[in-house]
């Protein structure tokens, strides 16, 4: 009987879930004409406006969806609702996808980030007329499982959705097809990346079968069922069977590759060296971004900070919200911070001896995910909104900092620092703006990179204190010293940070030494504004920070549960208790029927669709 | 009627950044333009801050009748009684008065941050100060010809850095301002510096940005308290109405779910106020603002004790006063942070081995402006910051800070003695003599609960603060006079030099007066403070006292003597040397003058208009512990 019921649901929702997948439908559509338009043979077309056009409308789409703009139009405003109401209740595609202001977000990121790289490597000229349509698929490929793993609410879309993001940048990473180095890079990414998808697979086939469902929602029920068996704090982890245990692990395994952070991270120095600077500036921005909302929706979710769909394990057990909150947080809290904590210390370290620049760099991007992991540490909606900022402003300082490395390459064919002594008195703006860059990336005020610093550390104090109030000592302890941790570290990067302007204008020019007169170097004038764009965002956005603090906030807003007014007695019709994992804290027999009267169109599609 | 106030310190802050953006239209081989474009920039950042002196000074004296200005005699000289005074106003909807400078609009609104200026008797002094030695070392720079325009760009960025943080009263603006002047040291030193000069300005900038760390964690420590127990109605009404749906909002509804943070250093103050009389066991006497509601809304406030609170809200005030701020390791940890965050930049003996090097390396100007105002940021800071935020701990380990100044200056002038570079000379002697800053600061005596002696340590902090002042213009004028000499000698070996004197009379005299100065002369300005400090001390602690007057001998010794080596006898081959040059003599002329004039006239000069700020900032945080 409800089977028909939810086959009813899905026609009669069929056209709003579509609407909410508008912005990827964008991305798909650009991906086909480029596709479509290369098979005509006269037609020699530079795809790059191409690219442009689709990812910059998904890119206003979402900005409208997501700050519910309102158009005026003849007196009255008309408010742009077509896209559907966000809401993280009645999520899209039987709930395997979620979109909420969280998504929202990070896709004005990637989409915005994805405008950005388009408009630079036409600047740069990285693919070439005959090659641009093959770069630009594989970029909006990219972008477009990268918009899903911002969006994936089930364990099969997070596979779907990681190997979407993965595939096109193995690709990527190879690009530059005549360089061996650039190959290597590639096999060396696909391999490991393959790797880290089998054990990441075969960690939520673990899940998936333990709880009978791949719905996250779901799944964390269940978890915390096995947590709360355990006991309070570490204990907790011991609660659960080694079944479930392996599984978290595995798919944090998958996501630690992504995200570079240690002991995962072996991959990135050498596939940023051997790819070309706006790949790398691709890989560190955008698939760190996409990388670091999966995990943050992953760890909120197990922390039973987002409404979980009025849960049943909340409605039939005694547990508070806040206290499975702060139980999951006593069990997890300490493994993320330990990690963000190594991560953050060996990028920084690492970056010290190197002297090329896209290795310095991607060493910088792995200290930068441990910061972003310290957000993520304290496991609650303000520590999602510090990341949320920091991600933003990490567009810009990164994505710069990577186009100046493209521009210098592209002019001298170097990218080893010992090529650029005394580079500022060949081109001063190039060496001003490659300062900010960095210098936000090492996060000095006024810089945007001081601001979104500010909200991790903040974030990690405000965490700190509060645990200390509730009496868990330990918990604080953790924070106040991952905030320790977090201030040495921004001191030592300094030292390789400074290294590369210390090199840049401190030391005299090669030429200077030898006595003729140093070349300047000519930028091209869209490489200059260009340059000059992102350095004035990130000087506007270190100073201005309100409006992006305010978005970000909105972005985490679905994870608070604070904001809601009270959870509802009665579950909507249609959106019943979804779980059948936590009813039973025994959990489930795996695979078996599902008692309770959830709609079977939130558990795994297998069920729902046979 | 224009905000005069707001607008003034906006422009004496950012006017150098102004001109430093304009230095970017003048094309290439117009290096003498440049110059005298730098030197009409802080030229006109001198005159706006002369501005703001007398116009402060007015304020002072005026007459109450005239409403557009307030009276500041006495306790009414301190910036607690001006914003207050403006909250007031505030709250009452009555017009803002626009020449009390004091003036704040919001900025990040999501933290509470705010764009708050002010200045008091504290700041202003330094600010002028900053303002004047920044002319005196652009015409002190007119020699540097290696890419003049980046340079002259980045001293006047470093001075819009300097003057901003003297004048932002709101602690995250500080911080930004404290952080800006970083970076174009770094490059100011490791540019135009000697031979060593990478090595000191990466050693600069590790040192300070690890006191920057400090200090930022501070700043999340204050934010996260909770403290609308103290904050004017008008702030708390704000936040009732952005957190509450204004028909519901009732005072039990506001509870606990209305709560203020700010970075508001002198909401911070009282903040700090209230933990020193609850640590020091007197709960009863910490002084709330409660909110008077009128239908559902905030109409009013009054300053009450917590003993004649209703029990309802004694209880939910005593609630808030067990926040981590009122506990004992917390005070001392912020107190400790804050104090090891500035003293690295003062210095204090265990961190100041970055001085000694970045001195010697720096050009001449950038070793004036480095001896004569960033070692004043440390002391500002612990002034403005980590006494009046953290007063229990600082009276807790007053005995301490009080060593660690003794450490100082005896260790400075001992090491001072020892050198053998002139330069590295003087920055030993400034460690020493920013010693007694710190000596007069810590004189903070209490037994038994009870301050002794408060009008002792008043002279204590005013010679501190006057101190700064005259170190500022004695120190600066030494590096430009040992600048002044490697200009033509091109070494500093103290034992190569001799019989500078004989060509050079008018260098030789001037170097007299400011080296005198620098060891504290009376009649000259570098008496002053150490006296006063010295007197302090004595009720303090007569040991400390004793041993920071015999080191004026020491002082004596090595200045006295550094002078034999440099000037007296005869050496035939300095003989043709060129006395100073019109130049140097315009350069160094004001500070000689200062020097004399303020060992002349203290009470005239600086006193008259910075006493009254400073011994109000004493006087409140010596009654917290109740005047014995």
């Amino acid at each position: 009987m409800f089977s028909q019921q939810a086959i009813d649901k899905l026609e009669t929702s069929l056209i709003a879930d579509l609407m909410a997948f508008s912005p990827e439908l964008l991305v798909c559509t650009g991906i086909v004409v480029m596709l479509l338009l290369r098979l005509l043979p006269r037609l020699r077309l530079h795809m790059c406006g191409i690219s442009l056009f689709f990812s910059g409308s998904a890119l206003l789409l979402t900005a409208i969806h997501f700050w519910d703009v309102k158009i005026p139009l003849g007196g009255s405003s008309v408010a742009l609702d077509f896209l559907g109401i966000v809401n993280p209740k009645d999520p899209p595609f039987s709930g395997l996808l979620v979109v909420d202001h969280f998504t929202g977000y990070l896709r004005i990121v990637l989409l915005g980030f994805a405008v950005l790289i388009t408009w630079l490597s036409m600047l740069t000229g990285i693919p070439d007329e005959e090659d641009s349509a093959d770069f630009y698929t594989l970029l909006l490929g990219g972008t477009l499982g990268m918009m899903l793993m911002a969006s994936a609410n089930h364990l099969l879309m997070v596979f779907i959705a990681v190997e979407m993001a993965s595939l096109p940048s193995y690709a990527l990473a190879g690009f530059m097809k005549g360089r061996r180095q650039s190959s290597e890079a590639s096999l060396k990414y696909v391999v490991y990346g393959g790797g880290a998808s089998g054990v990441m697979l075969y960690g939520i086939s673990l899940l998936a079968g333990r709880f009978g469902t791949g719905y996250l929602p779901d799944v964390a029920t269940g978890i915390h069922a096995e947590c709360l068996k355990g006991g309070p704090g570490i204990a907790g982890i011991g609660g659960m069977d080694a079944v479930v245990l392996l599984g978290i692990v595995f798919i944090l395994v998958g996501l630690a590759f992504k995200l570079s952070a240690v002991p995962f991270h072996f991959w990135c120095p050498d596939v940023f060296e051997g790819a070309a600077a706006e790949v790398g500036a691709f890989l560190s921005v955008a698939s760190k971004a996409a990388a670091m909302a999966l995990t943050a929706r992953l760890l909120l979710v197990l922390a039973g900070t987002a409404d979980l769909g009025e849960a049943s394990f909340l409605m039939t057990t005694k547990i508070k919200p806040e206290e499975l909150t702060e139980l999951m947080q006593k069990a997890i809290g300490p493994v993320v911070a330990f990690f963000a904590a190594i991560t953050a210390t060996f990028g920084n370290l690492a970056a010290y001896p190197q002297t090329n620049l896209k290795r310095l760099l991607a060493y910088s991007t792995i200290a930068h995910a441990g910061y972003m992991l310290m957000g993520l540490a304290v496991m609650n909606a303000d520590g999602a909104k510090a990341v949320l900022f920091y991600l933003f402003a990490y567009i810009f300082m990164n994505l710069g900092a990577f186009a100046v490395v493209a521009f210098l390459r592209n002019k001298t064919g170097s990218e080893d620092l010992k090529d650029f002594r005394g580079l500022v008195y060949r081109s001063p703006l190039l060496v001003v703006l490659l300062g900010v860059f960095l210098l936000s990336l090492l996060g000095l005020p006024p810089l945007v990179g001081f601001a979104a610093k500010f909200q991790v550390f903040s974030v990690l104090f405000d965490a700190g204190q509060h645990h200390a109030h509730a009496g868990n000592s330990t918990l604080s302890y953790v924070y106040y010293g991952l905030l320790i941790i977090g201030g040495i570290n921004t001191v030592i990067s300094t030292v390789y940070y400074l290294k590369v302007l210390k090199v840049m204008v401190l030391e005299r020019p090669l030429e200077e030494l030898e006595g003729r007169p140093a070349v300047p170097l000519r930028l091209s004038i869209g490489a200059v504004i260009f340059s000059l764009l992102l350095g004035l965002s990130i000087f506007v956005g270190g100073i201005l920070w309100n409006p992006i603090a305010e978005a970000s906030d909105r972005g985490a807003q679905d994870f608070r549960r604070a904001a809601k007014s009270s959870l509802p007695t009665q579950p909507p019709v249609g959106m019943g208790a979804g779980g059948g994992g936590g009813a039973r804290p025994g959990g489930p027999p795996p695979g078996g029927p599902r008692p309770g009267g959830g709609p079977p169109f939130r558990a795994a599609p297998s069920e729902a669709r046979p | 009627m224009p905000e005069t106030d707001m607008l003034l310190m906006t422009l004496v802050i950012f006017l150098p950044s102004v001109f430093a953006l304009g230095l970017l239209l003048f094309p290439k081989g117009t290096e003498e333009w440049m110059r005298w474009f730098a030197l009409l920039g802080s030229a006109a950042t001198l005159v706006v801050s002369l501005f703001m002196l007398v116009d402060y000074y007015n304020l002072l004296n005026s007459d109450t009748s005239n409403p557009a200005r307030i009276s500041m005699h006495g306790d009414q000289a301190t910036l607690d009684y001006r914003v207050a005074e403006a909250g007031k106003r505030d709250g009452q909807m009555t017009p803002p008065v626009f020449q009390d400078y004091v003036s704040r609009k919001p900025w990040i609104e999501k933290f509470n941050i705010e764009y708050f200026l002010g200045l008091d008797g504290i700041s202003l002094p330094l600010i002028v100060l900053t303002t004047a030695l920044s002319f005196l070392a652009i015409i002190a720079s007119w020699r540097i010809e290696r890419y003049t325009k980046g340079y002259l760009m980045l001293f006047l960025l470093l001075e819009t850095g300097m003057v901003g943080t003297f004048l932002a009263l709101d602690f995250f603006l500080f911080y930004i301002f404290w952080e800006v002047m970083l970076l174009p040291m770094y490059f100011l030193i490791g540019v135009w510096g000697g031979p060593r000069r990478e090595y000191a300005a990466i050693k600069f900038f590790l040192y300070t940005l690890l006191g920057s760390v400090f200090i930022l964690i501070a700043l999340l420590g204050f934010y996260f308290t909770d403290i609308q127990d103290f904050v004017d109605h008008s702030v708390y009404r704000k936040q009732v109405e952005a957190a509450m749906d204004p028909r519901t909002a009732t005072p039990e509804a506001a509870e606990g779910k209305v709560t203020v943070h700010t970075f508001d250093m002198i909401a911070l103050k009282k903040v700090g106020a209230a933990a020193f009389r609850k640590l020091s066991g007197r709960v009863d006497d910490v002084e709330v603002n409660v909110p008077i509601w009128k239908n559902n809304q905030v109409t009013g406030g009054q300053t009450m004790k917590v003993k004649d609170l209703p029990p309802a809200k004694k209880k939910q005030v005593l609630d808030r006063l067990e926040q981590s701020f009122f506990k004992e390791p917390f005070q001392l940890t912020m107190f400790l942070l804050l104090f090891i965050g500035f003293a690295i930049k003062v210095p204090l003996f265990p961190f100041h081995t970055w001085l000694p090097d970045a001195h010697v390396e720096a050009p001449t100007p950038i070793s004036m402006i480095l001896a004569g105002v960033l070692l004043k940021m440390g002391g500002y800071g612990i002034i403005r910051i980590a006494y009046p935020i953290c007063p229990w701990a600082a009276q807790y380990l007053a005995w301490w800070l009080a060593l660690f100044g003794i450490i100082n200056i005896v260790y400075g002038a001992f090491a001072a003695m020892a050198q053998t570079d002139f330069k590295r000379l003087v920055a030993y002697s400034s460690i020493s003599h920013m010693g007694y800053v710190i000596l007069g600061l810590a004189a903070w005596k209490v037994v038994d609960g009870n301050t002794v002696g408060s009008q002792y340590w008043g002279w204590g902090v005013n010679g501190a603060m006057f101190q700064m002042i005259a170190h500022g213009i004695s120190s600066a004028g030494m590096f430009f006079l040992v600048g002044v000499i490697y200009d033509r000698a091109h070494h500093r070996n103290l034992d190569n030099f001799r019989g500078l004197m004989e060509p050079m009379p008018f260098y030789g005299g001037v170097s007299a007066i400011i080296f005198f100065a620098a060891l504290g002369l009376p009649g000259l300005c570098g008496f002053v403070g150490e006296f006063m400090v010295v007197l302090a001390t004595w009720n303090f602690d007569k040991t400390f006292a004793i041993l920071a007057a015999l080191t004026v001998v020491i002082t004596a010794a090595y200045i006295l003597w550094t002078l034999q080596r440099v000037y007296f006898g005869t050496n035939p081959a300095y003989k043709d040397y060129q006395d100073m040059t019109v130049r140097e003599i315009l350069c160094i002329a004001p500070l000689v003058v200062l020097a004399i004039a303020l060992g002349v006239f203290p009470k005239y000069l600086l006193m008259s208009w910075m006493e009254p700020s400073v011994t109000g900032l004493v006087d409140s945080l010596a009654s917290l512990a109740g005047k014995g």
